[in-house]
């Protein structure tokens, strides 16, 4: 992102896209995290003993689903100082909106020495075919060692309409990535993307502060759109004809190692539609795949 | 007596030879038995898992598909398995 502008350019929005995921790292200044764990380890309670069944009332501050972001954590709130970043607002706002609302949040500690591991999933339930979508933003306040508690993820995963629990069966998949990085990291992914929390074999908690959005307005060109029409491809952008090599399409074109064969057609394809909404153009196509079908359907009458 | 292990590979296509993109490894041996060669993936195909002794138990059918859901995307679609049996003491 642009130093001035914090909002996302079209090339990091075809990315996110592409892959259901963004990295920033060390983005959160170290002094913020330094002192938001604090506040993480009286949230970790509060959301516990909530688990538990136990009452909560009159604890910590946390807001309840619904509130709008500008609403939760108020000063002098660290979570709050954290989530009003400029930096932060920027991803936000690109995504979601200016003021999406609070779906929840929860605290993710993995004590030194955890052996606790999760099976492969998609957080909630099965989503509907619509495209808009919610973000979660994973903060890590403290590095993570290689190995040591960072999340599993598997990059292009998120377009896949799959049962939560469904993917547990795949305990490797070619390409998949666990998070390590610096203090201050952020990731932000889309609601689809497959992941689990990981065992922590180091001598150093594993923190891990994350939040679920959902937006609140069309999410159609929010990002920083200096770059649009540069990389904005029409249909006529197709490999088997005409094809440029630096259009948002190329970005739809590159697979990660477990989409193969045939199949990446049509996870192309899914980008495709994600992108027609996002960027209100529903013409948009990349290798044609979606003209050809509409123009027949149009010839025949049946569109 | 004998014990099975179970091997789960996802190709990328339909056809036992075509390359690995995902795979799960079960062991009813509890460690007494093999274990899978290194690499990631152990076997670049289902070809060369049944030339290191892996039988076939399951491969995926074609299917019909759905109107209108044609060029939807799911789980990955070409799960192969495969198991072998060890002799183990008892």
């Amino acid at each position: 992102m642009p130093a001035d502008d914090h909002r996302l350019t079209t090339q990091e929005m075809a990315r996110f896209v592409a892959e259901g995921y963004l990295r920033f790292d060390a983005l959160v200044p170290e002094d913020v995290n330094q002192r938001v764990i604090a506040d993480l380890q009286a949230l970790e309670s509060v959301k516990l003993r909530q688990a538990l069944g136990r009452q909560v009332e009159g604890d910590v501050e946390h807001p309840e689903s619904l509130t709008p972001l500008s609403q939760c954590y108020p000063a002098p709130s660290v979570i709050g100082e954290y989530l009003r970043l400029p930096q932060i607002q920027g991803i936000v706002t690109s995504l979601v909106g200016k003021d999406p609302l609070f779906d929840h949040d929860f605290v993710h500690r993995l004590p030194a020495g955890s052996g606790y591991k999760q099976h492969l999933h998609v957080d909630a339930v099965i989503d509907d075919p619509a495209p808009s979508f919610d973000i979660q933003i994973f903060y890590y306040p403290v590095a993570v060692q290689a190995g040591c508690g960072g999340t599993r993820m598997v990059p292009g995963s998120h377009l896949r309409r799959t049962r939560a629990e469904g993917v547990a069966r795949y305990q490797h998949v070619l390409g998949e990535q666990q998070f390590s990085g610096p203090a201050g990291t952020v990731m932000v992914f889309h609601q689809g993307l497959w992941h689990a929390g990981q065992p922590n074999p180091g001598d150093t908690d594993r923190w891990l502060y994350k939040i679920r959005l959902n937006p609140q307005e069309p999410q159609v060109r929010l990002w920083n759109t200096d770059d649009f029409e540069a990389l904005h491809n029409d249909p006529r952008d197709h490999t088997f004809a005409h094809m440029r090599g630096d259009s948002v399409a190329q970005v739809f074109r590159k697979m990660e190692p477990w989409q193969k064969g045939h199949e990446a057609r049509y996870e192309q394809m899914q980008r495709t539609k994600l992108w027609r909404y996002l960027s209100g153009d529903d013409r948009y196509d990349v290798d044609y795949y979606h003209t050809r079908i509409e123009g027949r359907a149009r010839t025949s009458g049946l569109a | 007596m004998e014990r099975q292990q179970i091997l789960y590979l996802w190709l990328a296509e339909g056809a036992l030879d075509t390359e690995t993109v995902a795979w799960a490894f079960h062991d009813g041996t509890q460690g007494r038995g093999p274990s899978l060669p290194d690499g990631e993936p152990p076997y670049k195909t289902a070809i060369a898992a049944l030339e290191d002794g892996w039988f076939l138990l399951q491969s995926p059918a074609p299917y019909n598909l759905q109107p209108g859901l044609e060029h939807e995307t799911s789980y990955l679609p070409n799960e192969f398995i495969f198991e072998r049996r060890i002799a183990v003491k008892g």
